[in-house]
């Protein structure tokens, strides 16, 4: 939902990252305000992945210049575990499996990782596992999951709704959902969609990566962006999204290169 | 009578190999004048010492022997051990197993200690106690596994001090576990040789925790010999512990022989010694046997730790499972070599073994070799190794959900040590071990 004088979440500015020593992010801008939706569209490889985890702060991707404000701090100047204790979450790609580290623990530990920042008392097993269990129905997964390993041996569209749990518990307020509807069938993508919709709301801000744009149809967004060869080349409303699902990509590939 | 090893000084002009020809010598005679006389052991004793004269101290040219260095014993003057050195009883509180408080067996330098040990919760029927008071019968069954030639085995049975031998009649279930506490103390360098040994009759089931620790600082070289008899259907437990301080030297051997359709579940965790050596062999006497041979390392500063095992199969219906993992910090080193053996007699064997190690540090290094020998055609077989370090990105996973980096490895560490400790059968043990190899949360 668009309001004019709502607060900015996010504000990137000429944002560009290496990986390797290759160059992938070229100069990334984007807006980001409070109750504001935004996909992010684009090819495999033309750097949404990258983006999502320089903003998380995964180590492997150097920031090579630009400046991302978030909540007006500095965000580059954070570790990860600070920038997630202050309200971003990323929900994987690919989540990873942890063997040998209960879902339970694992969740605990990182909701009382966020308590602690906030200043609030950390929440004992019990009640943090009546916590979970509300947050349970959200991604509409089984109480069993709790008490596997991270993700090991889940299915695809189980690590996805273990990712929407998590997102759940932190209450972040800035989410960056990273292909999280990539692979999953008709109805674990309305859960999933569900779930974001459950969540979202006039304080916090969504970034959806998707490549389909399926999941537009579920999670409505307020503008639609698309990311081409690690910039955003174009930015529209969801109309913007079927135009690309009708047209594919190559049109606008055409007009940015004749723009340039 | 008090006998040294002497280092060799700068002075004295010998070879590398007449040094260790005299080190392992004046081990022998160590071990010869520190050997209890105690009737029935004779035979086993004169057979141990021409093979443990045959031999020298080991170098890492012998193939057994080729990345384990045990050459830094060299510089170390051992005497006989302390006995005028006692520990009080708050001295052992850490190690105290309140499941095994009734079922205590304490070995103060290789000797038993009535004064430290409990055995109030071992039923009438069952026998657990030191060489002078044990019957004729066990006694005589010491040494009887095949492998006593092995230059350790050899030089332990020459002149071990004293031992613990644990009879479990027929149809026998001891519930308590049996805690066996071998313990070294003193400021005098010793060479201390316990000796274990267990005789379970048909259908009979014992829980037992085998532990070795240090108190204080002071180098030892602990030589111990460990024997498992199991009778048809007997079910042991086995939690072998070493965590001798880190100036330490300690070669243990571990042997079990198994007969129809017995059931010998293992877990050894070793922390302890500046070079540790353990030697794990399982000979498999009857068709149907079940082995698990479970195993952690913890090393970190200098430290060395090898683990020999051979499982040597000889009947059908086997079921063997290894899993041994390594955690490998600062310039410590690791070796695993896991034989199997399947010969055309052990038909339908179900055979599984897996080593993996957890590299901490650019420096910490592993040598593995697991190896089967598989002649019979109808069986299920399998091998591997993995060596790793810590995955960036599952460290990074943690991080964005508000661990930090430094919680996220141990995390991580502790969930790779876990899938070995959470099979200890003894609960204060396993928190124990968890927060001793701080890696609890
Ligand atoms: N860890 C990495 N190492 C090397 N190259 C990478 C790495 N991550 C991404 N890249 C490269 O960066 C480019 C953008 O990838 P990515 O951000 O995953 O795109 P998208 O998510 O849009 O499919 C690709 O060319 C990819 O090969
Ligand atoms: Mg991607």
């Amino acid at each position: 939902m668009i309001r004019e004088n709502s607060d900015v979440i996010l504000s990137v500015k000429d944002l560009t990252a290496t990986v390797d020593g290759n160059s992938i992010l070229k100069g990334v801008d984007l807006e980001v305000k409070a109750g504001e939706i935004h996909a992010i569209m684009g090819l495999n490889g033309s750097g949404k992945s990258t983006f999502s985890k320089v903003l998380a702060g995964h180590p492997d991707y150097k920031v090579t210049g630009g400046s991302v404000s978030y909540l007006g701090q500095d965000l580059l100047e954070l570790e990860p575990e600070d920038r997630s204790r202050n309200g971003i979450f990323l929900a994987f790609q690919y989540p990873l499996e942890i063997p040998g580290v209960s879902n339970l623990d694992f969740l605990r530990v990182a909701y009382n990782a966020k308590r602690k920042q906030a200043g609030e008392e950390e929440l004992d097993a019990f009640d943090f596992d009546e916590l979970v269990r509300e947050k349970l129905d959200i991604v509409k997964m089984d109480a069993a999951f709790l008490n596997r390993s991270v993700n090991e041996g889940f299915s695809g569209g189980e690590k996805k709704r273990n990712e929407i749990l998590q997102m759940a518990l932190l209450e972040p307020r800035l989410a960056i959902l990273d292909e999280t509807d990539s692979g999953l069938d008709i109805d674990a993508l309305k859960t999933v969609a569900e779930g974001v919709n459950t969540l979202a709301n006039a304080d916090n801000a969504m970034l959806v990566i998707t490549h389909y744009q399926r999941l537009l149809n579920y999670i409505v967004p307020d503008y639609v962006h698309v990311m081409a060869n690690g910039r955003i080349i174009r930015t529209g409303t969801k109309e913007l999204a079927m135009e690309l699902e009708e047209r594919g990509y190559d049109w606008l590939m055409v007009e940015e290169t004749a723009a340039v | 009578m008090t006998i040294q090893v002497s280092p060799v000084k700068e002075t004295t002009k010998v070879t590398a190999a007449s040094q260790r020809a005299a080190y392992w010598a004046t081990l022998l005679e160590l071990a010869q004048a520190s050997a209890s006389p105690v009737k029935g052991l004779e035979t086993l004793r004169e057979g141990a010492i021409a093979p443990s004269q045959s031999q020298s101290f080991p170098t890492t040219r012998n193939e057994e022997w080729r990345f384990t260095d045990l050459s830094a014993l060299l510089d170390v003057a051992l005497s006989q051990p302390d006995s005028t050195v006692a520990p009080s009883a708050a001295d052992l509180d850490a190690y105290a197993l309140p499941e095994a408080a009734g079922s205590r067996v304490v070995f103060v330098n290789g000797q038993f200690s009535a004064a430290l040990s409990d055995r109030t919760a071992i039923p009438q029927s069952v026998f657990v106690g030191a060489l002078s008071d044990a019957p004729d019968a066990l006694v005589a069954q010491i040494g009887q596994i095949s492998g006593a030639e092995e230059e350790f085995t050899a030089l332990n049975s020459a002149g071990f001090q004293d031992a613990v031998l644990i009879h479990l009649p027929k149809n026998a279930v001891v519930d308590a576990p049996i805690h066996l506490l071998f313990v070294t103390v003193g400021d005098r360098p010793s060479l201390v040789q316990p000796r274990c040994l267990l005789v379970a009759e048909p259908n009979s089931a014992v829980t037992l925790v085998e532990e070795y620790v240090s108190l204080g600082t002071t180098p030892h070289l602990t030589n111990a010999v460990t024997e498992f008899i199991l009778a048809e259907n007997a079910q042991v437990k086995h939690t072998r512990i070493q965590g001798d301080t880190t100036t330490a030297f300690h070669i243990g051997k571990t042997a079990i022989s198994q007969e129809r359709t017995s059931r010998y579940v293992g877990l050894t965790v070793d922390y302890g010694s500046q070079v540790s050596r353990h030697n794990l062999h399982v000979h498999q006497v009857g068709e149907q046997t079940e082995t698990v041979l479970n195993g952690l390392a913890y090393l970190r500063g200098e430290q060395t730790s090898d683990t020999h095992s051979a499982i040597a199969l000889t009947q059908p219906h086997a079921q063997t499972r290894q899993l041994h993992k390594t955690i490998i910090d600062d310039r410590a080193h690791a070796i695993f070599n896991g034989k199997v053996f399947v010969p055309q007699a052990a038909q339908m064997t179900d055979a599984g073994q897996l080593n993996r190690n957890l590299l901490l540090s650019p420096k910490a290094r592993v040598d593995t070799k697991p190896q089967l020998e598989i002649v019979a055609d109808n069986v299920k077989c399998t091998h591997g190794a993995a060596i790793g370090q810590l995955e960036a990105d599952e460290v990074f996973y943690l991080q964005s959900r508000g661990i930090d980096s430094d919680s996220a490895r141990k995390l991580l560490i502790y969930a790779f040590a876990y899938e070995i400790l959470d099979d200890l059968p003894v609960p204060s043990l396993k928190q124990r071990l968890l927060n001793q190899l701080q890696i609890a949360r």
